[in-house]
């Protein structure tokens, strides 16, 4: 199939199948997936400058199906999702400005991507440590997986220590489980993650969705319908962003959105069957294959 | 939180993967085959001339048509699980 606006020949079902993948991963996990869709892309013959782009609008098609998923199940904070979305433009745009000071200074290219892999492997690391220890905590408390506690991590009491952090105003979050965390905590990790989106691309859902656990408290389930919702607003963003610039063939997004459409409702019902510390160990290796990924781009001077 | 957890959540996990996801699959599919020659195809030019000739309204375009995919096809998705489910 001919897509005028890319100008390149693809076959749809590559899309579809690609779209699928991340489907089922963003629906899962929380994620958006660019670190495999956007080299998928690129490997089909799309150029750079409209991966990115055009990425960023099937990620809003497909956010849209997996959040609603999610907002069916009960594990959407819109409260806090809005309010992430205003960290996170500014967050983009600090992240987006350090890209272009090192553009200017002729480094961006290695900076990124070693900050990339540095990035991605101490995540898998970390979230795979502590989902190890909280499986440990429960087999030591006699806690059955199925319990109220199970999504208790092992270190709670970081998330504790913010919701003590004092500086106001200080707001509520009932459909997360929280009595009342600084607003200024909500804000601070958003913005985070949307430094990590301007710098590194993407949605840094990678970013946010372990923030939101490991800092906020967020239970798990809540925490990866409320990063897809987040995803919605920050990609519609971008969508409009990177349009204005020619940098989105939305023809291409929408064949990938297909089958992403599908991929999410099936990764998002799966969340159902599996409490909080094994989609945690599950989404370990994401990462790390995101850093691989980057590592052969490098190697072969892409 | 749901019971069915662990162990139990994965044997249940893969009752996802039965026929009727196969038969969801197959409607989709065709759903998707008669979007991709009706829809797809009428709109690759006139899309091609707004992104060449008027590119705010590309942007605008972009982001309606990415937006209300995303709305209908999760509808669309989700009444054929339910469809499938129920006739299991």
């Amino acid at each position: 199939m001919y897509f005028p606006i890319a100008g390149v020949e693809i076959n749809p079902l590559a899309l579809i199948a690609i779209g699928f993948t991340v489907g089922v991963l963003g629906g899962f996990f929380g994620v958006g997936g660019s670190f495999l869709a956007g080299p998928a892309l690129f490997a089909l013959g799309v150029p750079m400058h409209m991966v990115v782009g055009t990425d960023l609008t099937h990620i809003v098609g497909k956010s849209i199906v997996a959040s609603r998923r999610h907002y069916a199940l009960g594990n959407v904070d819109i409260k806090l999702g809005l309010l992430m979305t205003a960290g996170t433009i500014a967050g983009v745009e600090a992240g987006a400005q350090a890209v272009q000071g090192l553009k200017q200074h002729g480094s961006a290219d290695l900076v990124i991507s070693v900050a990339f892999i540095l990035v991605l492997v101490s995540i898998s690391v970390f979230v795979g440590w502590e989902s190890w220890r909280t499986r440990q905590m429960h087999r030591a408390q006699g806690i059955a997986l199925g319990a109220e506690q199970a999504d208790a991590s092992a270190i709670d009491h970081v998330a504790r220590r913010v919701h003590r952090f004092r500086l106001g105003p200080h707001i509520a979050l009932p459909d997360s489980g929280i009595a009342s965390v600084s607003l200024w905590a909500v804000l601070g990790v958003a913005f985070l993650g949307g430094c990590f989106s301007g710098f590194l691309g993407g949605g840094a859902g990678y970013i946010r969705m372990p923030a939101m656990v490991y800092l906020l408290g967020v239970p798990t389930h809540v925490a990866v319908g409320t990063d897809l919702f987040e995803i919605v607003i920050s990609a519609g963003y971008g969508t409009v962003t990177h349009a204005l610039k020619g940098n989105v063939d939305v023809l291409i997004a929408l064949v990938m959105h297909t089958g992403a459409a599908l991929g999410a409702q099936v990764g998002a019902s799966l969340t159902e069957f599996f409490h909080g510390s094994r989609i945690r160990m599950a989404f370990v290796p994401l990462p790390l294959l995101g850093a691989l990924l980057v590592i052969l781009g490098l190697v072969m001077g892409h | 939180m749901n019971e069915n957890v662990g162990h139990s959540g994965i044997r249940r996990a893969r009752e996802l993967f039965s026929p009727s996801l196969l038969a969801e699959i197959g409607v989709y599919g065709l759903f998707v085959a008669a979007y991709f020659l009706v829809i797809l195809h009428a709109v690759g030019d006139r899309l091609r001339e707004l992104y060449d000739q008027h590119r705010v309204w590309y942007a605008v375009v972009a982001l309606l048509l990415i937006g209300i995919q995303g709305a209908g096809l999760e509808s669309l998705t989700r009444g054929l699980m339910g469809l499938f489910r129920r006739r299991e």
